[in-house]
């Protein structure tokens, strides 16, 4: 291969990710819009809230509970080679609070709900009822994508709360049980040099990554292929590009807030 | 009047639609006949604006489909789509009345599920069906439930996409039946694309045959037989040998 040759792939596959993340900008920014423009589906709305939000919350909890646990053992275990086994209640629940209850809360709910809106809106595609939405005079981006998107942004806050406090149960658990700590001590611990901003911080990124787990939902089951197979890899794509966008928005967030 | 001048659309270097003229003349059932992959659904989803040309005009009483208010454009039309495309998540009746709880003239729940009760019996489904979900359906029931669904909201139009692929004769013969009567007793413009030569002898007032990307062929169904094009003979008598090429 020539270099020319090979600059001209480089510039082309380039490109072609520029144009997909312009495409994805353009979708985010109808989405948007509409969220203010009447008609409004109240009650799709409100099957989305129970759908992302109720529907998550055993995935979201026992993932913190186990997080929760195991955190509490490596930190004792990382503590005690300096004499600092009491700090475990603090770094739990800061941990919890500020990374791993997010980050981990997001990335089970783009597995969870990511997945399902794609195949969801995939096989509607391929069913021609995307279209039939369109010949009832209804768009499809309104009805289907927007109560998605605002259910998922609203709801994951309130999951991840709910993830921080189980998380922060967990290694109460395991630190009362498996290493000794008294329970009135540790909860005081946990408390002591919590701030209420690790706790906002963190809600903020859950309602950044719920946005981007229903949006990376809505826009690969809009453009899914065709057949079985093409909504296979519209669910495949929604949950990979949710995933690494979490991750990437992740560190921007904690740029952001580390510099704040 | 439904009117098409000259309309092109290709995808990629499939060239589907090479200049098709067609007049479907108000209050008419037109059939439109041709191989698979001629270009029968893409014609339908151009006229809706699904997909949009690169050339032609396509007209609806004489008045540009690409202008003028979508909304108020769509409302004209009614579609029974090849796989029924019921909403999952819907309730029977709910589908039926979904066009009657939306837009300018949204009707209170209680009188849409009326009107939808009532276009479920002309269909010929009870009440019983009406709160079932679509996949609790057989795909007889489900073909019905989109023809009540296309008819509700009282369109002047109403395009009939494959209406009975998949359903066994008898069940192919009801819904037949029931176009043809619908089309007529309410009076509207009916554009109908299929294979089933029965269908198109049950519901046709004219036919047009789409081969190449253009109408091969259009007359009244009764001249259908007496026609000499060979390609149409060829596919209403589906021979294997002819003009049309049987491997494609």
């Amino acid at each position: 291969m020539t270099p020319a040759v090979a600059l001209a792939r480089l510039g082309r596959a380039v490109l072609g990710a520029l144009a997909a993340v312009g495409r994805v900008a353009i979708f985010a920014g109808s989405i948007v819009g509409h969220l203010f423009r009447p008609p409004f589906y109240p009650r799709e709305f409100a099957q989305q809230l129970l759908q992302i939000g109720w529907l998550s919350l055993p995935v979201v909890g026992l993932t913190a509970l186990f997080t929760g646990g195991a955190l509490a053992l490596q930190i004792y275990a990382g503590g005690a080679r300096f004499n600092a086994e009491s700090v475990v209640p603090s770094i739990v629940a800061i941990g919890m609070a500020r990374e791993l209850g997010p980050v981990l809360g997001g990335l089970m709910v783009a597995a969870r709900v990511a997945s399902s809106i794609a195949a969801e809106i995939g096989t509607m595609k391929v069913t021609e009822q995307i279209d039939a939405l369109v010949t009832l005079s209804t768009n499809p981006l309104k009805y289907l994508a927007v109560p998605r998107v605002l259910a998922a942004t609203l709801t994951m806050p309130v999951l991840v709360a709910v993830g921080d406090a189980i998380g922060i149960m967990g290694g109460w658990l395991v630190g009362v049980t498996r290493l000794d700590f008294n329970s009135s001590t540790y909860i005081y611990n946990t408390g002591q040099f919590l701030e209420t901003w690790d706790v906002g911080s963190g809600l903020v990124k859950g309602a950044v990554f719920g946005f981007i787990v229903a949006l990376m939902g809505c826009y690969h089951g809009m453009n899914s292929g065709r057949g079985a197979q093409g909504v296979g890899r519209a669910t495949k794509a929604a949950v990979v590009a949710a995933s690494v966008l979490i991750l990437a928005a992740n560190y921007v967030l904690t740029e952001v807030f580390f510099s704040a | 009047m439904i009117e098409l001048r000259g309309v092109h659309k290709a995808f990629g270097s499939n060239r589907v639609l090479q200049g098709v003229d067609l007049t479907i003349a108000k209050g008419t059932s037109m059939v439109i006949i041709g191989g698979s992959g001629t270009g029968k659904s893409v014609l339908l989803k151009c006229i809706l604006g699904l997909v949009h040309p690169e050339q032609g005009t396509i007209t609806l009483d004489g008045q540009d489909v690409t202008k003028g208010d979508r909304d108020a454009f769509l409302a004209r039309f009614g579609m029974l789509f090849q796989a029924g495309a019921l909403f999952d998540s819907l309730k029977v009746w709910e589908n039926v009345a979904f066009r009657l709880r939306r837009g300018q003239q949204k009707l209170p729940k209680d009188q849409a599920r009326a009107i939808a009760l009532e276009k479920l019996a002309r269909v010929g489904l009870g009440e019983r069906v009406a709160d079932l979900f679509p996949a609790e359906l057989s795909g007889g029931m489900q073909k019905r439930v989109s023809l009540a669904r296309a008819i509700a909201a009282a369109p002047e139009v109403i395009f009939f996409d494959e209406p009975t692929t998949g359903l066994d004769p008898i069940m192919s013969g009801v819904i037949n039946k029931l176009i043809r009567e619908i089309v007529t007793e309410m009076g509207v413009t009916a554009m109908t694309i299929t294979h089933d030569m029965s269908s198109v002898r049950a519901i046709a007032d004219n036919v047009a045959m789409l081969h190449g990307g253009v109408v091969r062929w259009t007359g009244p169904v009764a001249g259908m037989d007496r026609a000499t094009d060979p390609y149409l003979q060829q596919f209403i008598h589906g021979r294997a040998t002819g003009p049309i090429e049987t491997v494609r």
